[in-house]
């Protein structure tokens, strides 16, 4: 043995010991946890680790269980992606006339900073509590992803642009070509962001409205009989799943960044490259 | 007549051009020549209707179908060569004449179908050349299109041009009497300042060699 061969064996261990650092963190957590839980005594004020993951353990089997995830996904997952939709409209509008964006920014503006509470108590008047959690998910998503893109087409190049004037690119051409590439970064910023915030507003909407069959109602049902045990089981399964779908939407986002950035998004290239 | 009538352009309190005549010789190559800060880019500007004049007009323009190559290369980084020249040309002329006119500038094939931000500061510059006189314009504005590019390529570079640009209005921005020459243009000088800081009047002349410099 070299001391190469000492090296190469050392480099990996090194990565694997940054692999589970986090993970022993968190198992210090859930210890300090365990341990006060078992202290206090009292599994109203605070429930065991073990008794959580005993309670998901016979949640997750049931069919209830993911209907209910299902149907809080599918709200969420609607308020979302009406948001990006929505909120790429209303930046290209607010890009191309003076007049769009002196209309949409007080009223962004005012979603932006109205309390989400207040938004719930009065969709819920205007609305059925079926749609509180998409309308809530899809207000609170709205403003970032229209300021992200409107910053993302204010940030084009204007040397780009100005090719594409002397040269009169067609206006379908000029979107793959320069404005998409530009903008599509500031999208997914915008959408990042959105994303964990249309679930936080979506679940407190649930709660409040109480959708039969949604995760927010389940999150009441443990509250109202004090069951600490559920609500954290719940909890988890909310961050897990937020967590999952934020991951899932980001990648397919990235994917689509890393193909344009490379020029080979299907209408590019279909349109210019070889 | 493709030219500028008695125009003046201030950027802020300086004054660029000042009742400033020029007229493009019809179906040929006329080079603009002067000092740094004389105001040669912002003719090319008025022509292609990037800038408005203050006083006076640009005539001649209205309608035409416009190419250039700006002072800088202002190519899309994620395309290749070929996307980037496509952008402009659509899809009428087929990629094997897009390819044909990059190899005659001096790319490689490797080189024509990477994205550009991979090709060097000489191949980017002749990418924007290309891009500029593949296609059929009434009015070709070149703004310095040889910065940078290696003799060997200019040199060719400067074949394929003057081939491009045969019967063409078309209006050469340069410092360099010898490009003028080998794209057979006919030379207007743009002098500096006088000594009042404004720009001095042009000295319109019949060919480059009997220009006295101003």
């Amino acid at each position: 043995m070299t001391s190469t061969s000492a090296a190469d064996t050392a480099a990996p261990t090194g990565d694997r010991w940054r692999a589970v650092r986090p993970l022993l963190a968190a198992a210090f957590w859930l210890a300090v946890w365990q341990l006060a839980a078992l202290a206090l005594h009292q599994e109203i004020l605070l429930v065991s680790p073990v008794r959580v993951l005993a309670r998901l353990a016979e949640l997750v089997p049931t069919a209830d269980f993911w209907a209910t995830v299902g149907r809080t996904t599918g709200r969420i997952t609607t308020g979302f992606v009406a948001a990006a939709v929505v909120g790429v409209m209303l930046a290209a509008a607010s890009a191309g006339s003076r007049a769009v964006e002196a209309l949409v920014k007080p009223l962004v503006t005012t979603i932006r900073s109205t309390p989400v509470v207040s938004f719930i108590i009065l969709v819920l008047i205007w609305a059925s509590s079926d749609k509180l959690a998409a309308i809530i998910s899809f207000l609170m998503a709205l403003p970032i992803v229209h300021a992200n893109v409107l910053a993302g087409i204010r940030q084009r190049d204007p040397k780009l642009l100005e090719v594409a004037t002397v040269f009169a690119v067609p206006w379908r051409r000029r979107l793959l070509a320069i404005d998409v590439p530009a903008v599509l970064p500031y999208f997914v910023a915008g959408c990042r962001t959105g994303v964990g915030l249309a679930w936080k507003s979506g679940i407190a909407a649930e709660v409040i409205g109480l959708p039969s069959g949604s995760i927010g109602e389940q999150l009441y049902q443990a509250k109202i009989l004090l069951s600490s045990a559920d609500l954290f089981a719940w909890t988890v399964v909310i961050v897990l799943v937020a967590s999952l779908f934020e991951r899932v939407v980001v990648s397919g986002l990235s994917l689509l960044e890393r193909r344009v950035s490379a020029g080979m998004s299907g209408g590019v290239d279909a349109g210019v490259a070889p | 007549m493709i030219g500028l009538r008695a125009v003046t352009k201030r950027y802020g309190d300086r004054v660029v051009l000042d009742a400033f005549d020029l007229a493009l010789d019809d179906g040929a190559v006329t080079a603009l020549l002067g000092a740094n800060g004389s105001g040669k880019t912002t003719v090319g500007r008025l022509l292609l209707g990037l800038v408005a004049p203050d006083v006076g007009a640009v005539e001649g323009v209205a309608g035409l179908r416009r190419a250039a190559q700006f002072q800088e290369n202002r190519l899309c980084e994620q395309l290749s060569a070929v996307g980037n020249v496509r952008l402009v040309l659509g899809r009428a002329v087929p990629v094997a004449e897009v390819v044909a006119a990059l190899r005659a500038v001096g790319l490689d094939d490797e080189s024509v179908a990477k994205p550009v931000h991979a090709l060097s500061g000489g191949q980017r510059r002749r990418v924007a050349l290309v891009r500029a006189l593949l296609p059929e314009a009434e009015l070709v504005v070149l703004d310095e299109p040889f910065t940078g590019v290696d003799t060997a390529a200019k040199a060719l570079s400067l074949a394929w041009a003057a081939q491009r640009l045969v019967g063409r209005t078309a209006l050469l921005i340069t410092h360099d009497e010898a490009e003028a020459a080998a794209l057979g243009a006919r030379v207007v000088r743009l002098a500096g300042r006088d000594a009042a800081g404004r720009p001095a009047a042009e000295c319109d002349g019949g060919s480059s060699d009997l220009d006295p410099p101003v």
